[in-house]
């Protein structure tokens, strides 16, 4: 059973093919035996799994269940729990109990599901390979030996290696879509503000966007269709009313204008990576699309722009964990200062403090107009970019990185490398632009994800586009060895 | 613009991060080149051009002056690392 989509567990659950408590015991089993290998989960959760899975198979009795219920899930530790661990992949959280629910949270639990667990990541999303999380870097399923990307790390490899059938994530500046690239399954960054950021713990507010990892467009859609919505407990929630994600997944492609940006494929593409998307492209095309060339002229500087705001707003957001009222405190402070000093200090992991350190400087007297005025006046510039290509052309194609699967430890004591690695996301979320990466095939058998960028709130047809490409394609389908 | 070691003190001690004197010429190297990286953005022309600071920019939302919060003192209380009759405790900060 575990090798089925959200949509056929929720008809063969309809069909009484098995209950929700057989389907969540299995993926329970399934967790235990592989995340000793994959350590995609910081916490798994059998008992009150199991407690919702039954109040499922009541709702299914009864003729209650919506397109959601009794499917399993696994909530990346981003997301607030009540009464489970919230950690952030953070030592600063490793003892922290969330006191609520994130919306996202409440929403999901709301249409039915079974939370199976919550996922690892890279401390507080900050990462590109899962390798900074306090719990240790997640494998990889197509290739132990490598990373499974991130931040959302936990969540990809877990979907990819079939030890749930769907996950959440968060985007700040690529953590959705590059994993799934990495992974070899879908992952949909929504437009910014149409997920609820309440109770997602924050990395840079104006960018950070939850959304779902999944094995296929379709699963994408359904699950869109309840984690979407207005949110007063948010206030950058969108109040555009939310539309049936599914609705036109069946839509011919016949006349889309698909752009690819020209400094995309300037010839420092990955040869190998080009023609995996260049052929996903070609697909679209005998599908009906038109296809032409665009140009974005400014994305070399969104990995500036990118790393200067995100740092920025994280040196704001995590002021907040001062040993105080919640989280780690350091033994015997001297001072309050003391306690300030050595409560973050020991809190935070390398990665994270980098961040600070340079969000703080940026900030700081001095400093203030040279970097992070002059970065929020080339996310103009960089969004400006994409609304006038997007006037031009429907979507925008093009690679969801630069390359596949790195190897564990690669970029560890690297971060340009790492941060350089997140060119065609971060621009993405820089624009405030919805996005999705579906598998596109393979270079030197690592999966290779294509990404497709849409205009403000055109979740609809990013869904269409992809779920058209899936039903010509299988790329979607392969499994890693051992997880098949 | 490269960085002295006195930077990175002075940042650290905004940042309330304490950083070891063995620890600082890592964060002097590592951040000075984030901050090489990010030079890049002075090649560019911006003198027209207004900040962006939000995607969308929205204004903020107002709602109605009232009291939606509950009262979760308790639950809140329990996840603290020092607590005493209620309040939070820090070390003495008035002699």
């Amino acid at each position: 059973m575990y090798k089925k989509t959200i949509k056929q567990l929720s008809s063969a659950l309809q069909n009484k093919d098995f209950s929700s408590e057989e389907l969540v015991s299995s993926y329970l089993q399934r967790c235990d035996s592989h995340n000793s290998n994959l350590n995609c989960f910081i916490s798994l959760m059998p008992e009150t799994a199991i407690a919702q899975a039954r109040s499922a198979d009541k709702k299914i009795q009864n003729g209650e269940a919506g397109p959601l219920t009794g499917i399993p899930l696994a909530h990346k530790d981003i997301f607030c729990t009540n009464g489970t661990k919230t950690s952030c992949g953070s030592s600063m959280l490793d003892n922290f109990i969330a006191p609520y629910d994130a919306t996202v949270v409440t929403r999901l639990n709301e249409a039915g599901m079974v939370t199976l667990g919550k996922t690892n990541m890279d401390e507080f999303a900050m990462g590109s390979t899962n390798e900074t999380s306090f719990y240790g870097a997640v494998k990889n399923p197509w290739d132990t030996a490598r990373v499974p990307g991130g931040s959302s790390g936990g969540s990809a490899a877990a979907v990819a290696a079939k030890l749930a059938p769907v996950a959440t994530g968060t985007d700040t500046g690529g953590s959705i879509r590059q994993p799934a690239s990495l992974c070899g399954i879908t992952g949909l960054k929504p437009t910014y503000g149409r997920v609820s950021r309440y109770g997602m713990i924050a990395y840079a507010s104006s960018l950070d966007q939850g959304g779902p990892i999944t094995q296929t467009a379709e699963d994408a859609a359904i699950m869109l269709n309840a984690m979407a919505g207005f949110d007063e407990r948010d206030s950058t929630s969108a109040e555009q009313a939310v539309e049936d994600y599914t609705k036109d997944l069946n839509e011919s492609l016949d006349g889309l204008k698909i752009g690819l940006p020209k400094q995309y494929f300037d010839g420092q593409l990955d040869a190998s990576i080009e023609s995996v998307i260049q052929a996903g492209v070609k697909q679209l095309e005998k599908l009906g699309a038109n296809v032409k060339e665009i140009e974005l002229p400014n994305s070399e500087l969104s990995i500036p722009a990118y790393y200067v705001i995100a740092s920025a707003e994280c040196s704001s957001n995590l002021a907040r964990f001062d040993g105080v009222r919640f989280g780690h405190r350091c033994d015997d402070p001297e001072d309050l200062t003391d306690l300030y000093l050595r409560s973050r200090a020991e809190g935070f992991g390398k990665e994270v403090k980098r961040r600070i350190i340079t969000g703080t400087y940026v900030l700081s007297a001095g400093y203030y107009d040279a970097y992070y005025l002059k970065a929020q006046k080339l996310r103009r510039m960089i969004r400006d970019d994409f609304r006038s290509a997007l006037e031009d052309v429907d979507v925008i194609i093009g690679p969801t990185a630069p390359q596949t699967a790195f190897k564990l430890n690669e970029f560890i004591d690297d971060p340009i490398s790492m941060y350089l690695s997140d060119i065609y996301t971060v621009s993405v979320n820089l624009a405030g632009l919805p996005a999705i990466s579906v598998p596109a095939g393979f270079a030197n058998e690592l999966p290779v994800g294509m990404q497709i960028i849409g205009n403000y709130f055109a979740e609809s047809r990013l869904l269409n586009i992809a779920h058209q490409f899936q039903q010509a394609t299988d790329w979607h389908q392969q499994s890693p060895v051992g997880f098949d | 613009m490269s960085l002295e070691k006195s930077d990175i003190d002075k940042i650290a001690w905004l940042a309330r991060i304490s950083i070891s004197e063995e620890d600082t010429p890592n964060y002097l190297h590592d951040v000075s080149n984030i901050l090489e990286l990010v030079e890049k953005m002075n090649n560019v022309d911006t003198d027209n051009i207004e900040p962006l600071a939000h995607p969308l920019e929205i204004t903020a939302r107002l709602r109605d002056d009232k009291v939606t919060e509950t009262d979760q003192r308790k639950h809140f209380q329990e996840i603290a690392p020092a607590v005493d009759n209620g309040h939070y405790l820090v070390p003495k900060v008035i002699e």
